[in-house]
């Protein structure tokens, strides 16, 4: 009896062995070197000279450095709100309707697909050139379109539009949890005579924060990390204000092949993003509805 | 003679003329009473049919209203992706003279060009077989094993579990920003930088190292009961068997959605070929989509856009025939975290 439970223990972890071992080769390792190297003036080709926090100092100091840090906050409070609103209005104009649901599913997702796809970076280049889509747009109904690849604000606006494109993930999640709102609560609020505006507010609105949450959180995480974007339409630019913190690192790391730097800038992001990841967490008590344990958890 | 008494008072009673005011007046009373709820019964059941009537044309409305909208989106999420197919069919100085899909004079001159080779020996389609070179492995690779990590994870009890646990989920938001320059490191170390076979692409896929997946996979495992294993367990199946007859097929949609997921990241990844691949002769669609936009002299839109309409082809097809089960797999995500 007891070698079979410890046979059993063994084949347990023996199941997720191939994990352990990419995970001490490929995480743990990397992210210790990575941390090494961001107190070192690490260059891929002369290796370390000194140690320093010359690295972190700068992204105070660089007045390069700390643009990107506030232009990446400010991508993340333009992306992930907007996303979230029509994707949830989306949700609800779909909600509890019947035919050619699958249909408008499957549209409103394919640009998550296709998306992150350099071909996509591509035609956003073509749609929002000086001459582009957009252009054109305008000018059939007697407007002047902002210039998307030389003023700051449309161009940081521009890449938004690519990662808010992509609201289909979202849509569907909210989705799933609309139709999981317990139809009595409904019954008995129109019985009380709350009308639609009054249900969703009271009703609806709580019932899926906790999908809100999730959605905000892995939102939060996307938008942090977009790089083909500005990598491949803006290259950064115009004059910096498309430069989010991930292209900023592929440049220090493997243009200038300054990797200590990168290094210590990829660790800022990293306490960035889970700041901002924490905040959702620790005020989740006060917005987020926590349903009543019933024991089966 | 009391009875008579009482007949008495009662005759008495009703010759009087104030009781038979009263009494008028009671009967006139029900009468309109009856006649009232009759008219109000009447009255109800046309109301009745009535708000059934306002109610069936309100749905109506605002199911047109609602669909309405719906087009409406559909098409501007869809348009730049129509217009793009469009385009390539017009002539290039056309294609922004044209902001709509279909132009007066189509012509296949994009496609003509497409398939020259760059001075790497390269096009659209090399470059593409070039990129399911190492996609294919790494999307079976990457399910594979995170379907063993997460079956590890939801079916065992080991030592350390708990603790193993956390670590994988620790890495789960964890920015693969923080990760590329050490593993650039590691791999140049090793010699795999432009790997002819793109090793660094591939070899970490088979540990399971995108946490996303053996995530997705435990949630689903977690959801389900595991008496249909227990049952083959009894039936003298061993643990690779029931793991092969009885879990994969019942995981069957989340293995398609991951499946599609990991295809559609892997062949959309640019970083990783930008650090890996060396050769232009290897290049993948990424980086060989960005090579022609980057060096097209005086931007030749139409075939530029048609070399990115062929790169996200197969994209689109793996999507459209997994679509409606990737579509349900997504929904019920956020659910089951």
């Amino acid at each position: 009896m007891n070698t079979l439970r410890k046979s059993k223990k063994n084949i347990g972890f023996i199941f997720i062995l191939p994990w352990f071992v990419g995970f001490l080769v490929f995480k743990a390792y990397p992210i210790i070197l990575s941390l090494y190297y961001s107190f070192t003036d690490y260059n891929f080709f002369r290796g370390v000279t000194t140690y320093t926090l010359q690295n972190y100092k700068d992204m105070y100091v660089n007045q390069t450095d700390r643009a990107a840090l506030i232009v990446t906050i400010k991508y993340v409070f333009m992306t992930v709100p907007i996303k979230l609103i029509i994707a949830l209005g989306v949700a609800l104009l779909l909600n509890k309707r019947s035919k050619m649901v699958n249909f408008f599913k499957v549209v409103y997702y394919l640009p998550a697909i296709l998306g992150g796809s350099v071909a996509i970076a591509v035609l956003w280049k073509a749609i929002f050139n000086d001459n582009g889509l957009i252009h054109g747009l305008c000018k059939m109904v007697g407007m002047q379109a902002p210039k998307f690849m030389t003023n700051p604000f449309w161009a940081l606006f521009m890449l938004g539009t690519l990662n808010i494109w992509q609201f289909g993930v979202f849509m569907l999640i909210f989705l799933t949890a609309l139709n999981m709102v317990p139809k009595e609560l409904y019954e008995v609020a129109s019985i009380d005579g709350a009308g639609r505006m009054k249900q969703f507010f009271y009703i609806t609105l709580p019932q899926i924060t906790p999908i809100i949450f999730y959605n905000i959180v892995t939102g939060i995480v996307v938008s942090f990390q977009d790089f083909n974007g500005p990598f491949i339409i803006t290259r950064g630019g115009p004059l910096g204000s498309t430069t989010l913190m991930s292209l900023m690192i592929y440049n220090n790391a493997f243009k200038t092949f300054n990797m200590g730097k990168a290094s210590a800038q990829s660790w800022v992001l990293f306490v960035l993003l889970a700041i901002f990841t924490a905040l959702a967490f620790i005020t989740q008590k006060y917005w987020v509805y926590q349903p009543e344990d019933d024991g089966k958890k | 003679m009391s009875k008579k008494k009482e007949e008495i008072i009662v005759d008495k009673f009703e010759a009087n003329p104030q009781y038979q005011k009263l009494r008028e007046e009671y009967l006139y009373s029900i009468n309109k009473r009856r006649i009232s709820v009759h008219e109000r019964e009447e009255d109800e059941l046309t109301e009745l049919e009535k708000s059934k009537y306002v109610k069936k044309a309100k749905r109506i409305r605002n199911a047109f209203i609602a669909y309405s909208v719906l087009i409406i989106i559909a098409l501007v999420v869809v348009y730049p992706f129509l217009w793009m197919v469009g385009s390539t069919f017009k002539d290039s100085s056309r294609v922004f003279a044209d902001i709509g899909i279909f132009t007066k004079k189509p012509t296949i001159t994009a496609y003509k060009t497409v398939l020259n080779k760059y001075g790497g020996n390269i096009n659209i389609i090399k470059a593409l077989i070039n990129t399911y070179t190492y996609v294919i492995p790494e999307v079976i690779l990457t399910v594979i094993s995170s379907l063993i990590t997460a079956y590890g994870f939801a079916r065992f009890e080991f030592i350390g579990k708990k603790v193993f646990y956390v670590l994988m989920m620790s890495t789960l938001f964890f920015p693969q920003v923080v990760l590329y320059i050490p593993q650039y490191i590691l791999f140049s170390k090793w010699h795999m930088v432009g790997s002819e076979w793109y090793l660094p692409l591939i070899i970490p896929t088979a540990f399971a190292t995108e946490s996303y997946f053996v995530y997705m996979f435990i949630q689903f495992l977690n959801n389900t009961s595991k008496e249909y294993e227990d049952n083959a367990r009894i039936d003298g199946c061993n643990y690779l068997g029931t793991f092969l007859f009885v879990v994969i097929p019942m995981m069957m949609p989340v293995i398609i959605t991951s499946a599609v997921f990991k295809f559609t990241w892997a062949s959309n990844d640019l970083l990783g070929p930008i650090l890996y691949v060396v050769t232009p002769a290897k290049y993948p669609a990424s980086l060989f989509v960005k090579m022609s936009m980057d060096s097209a002299a005086g931007f030749n839109w139409a075939r530029i856009l048609a070399i990115a309409f062929i790169s996200i082809i197969p994209n689109v097809i793996v999507f459209v025939l997994a679509s409606n089960i990737v579509v349900e797999e997504v929904g019920s995500e956020g659910i089951r975290g």
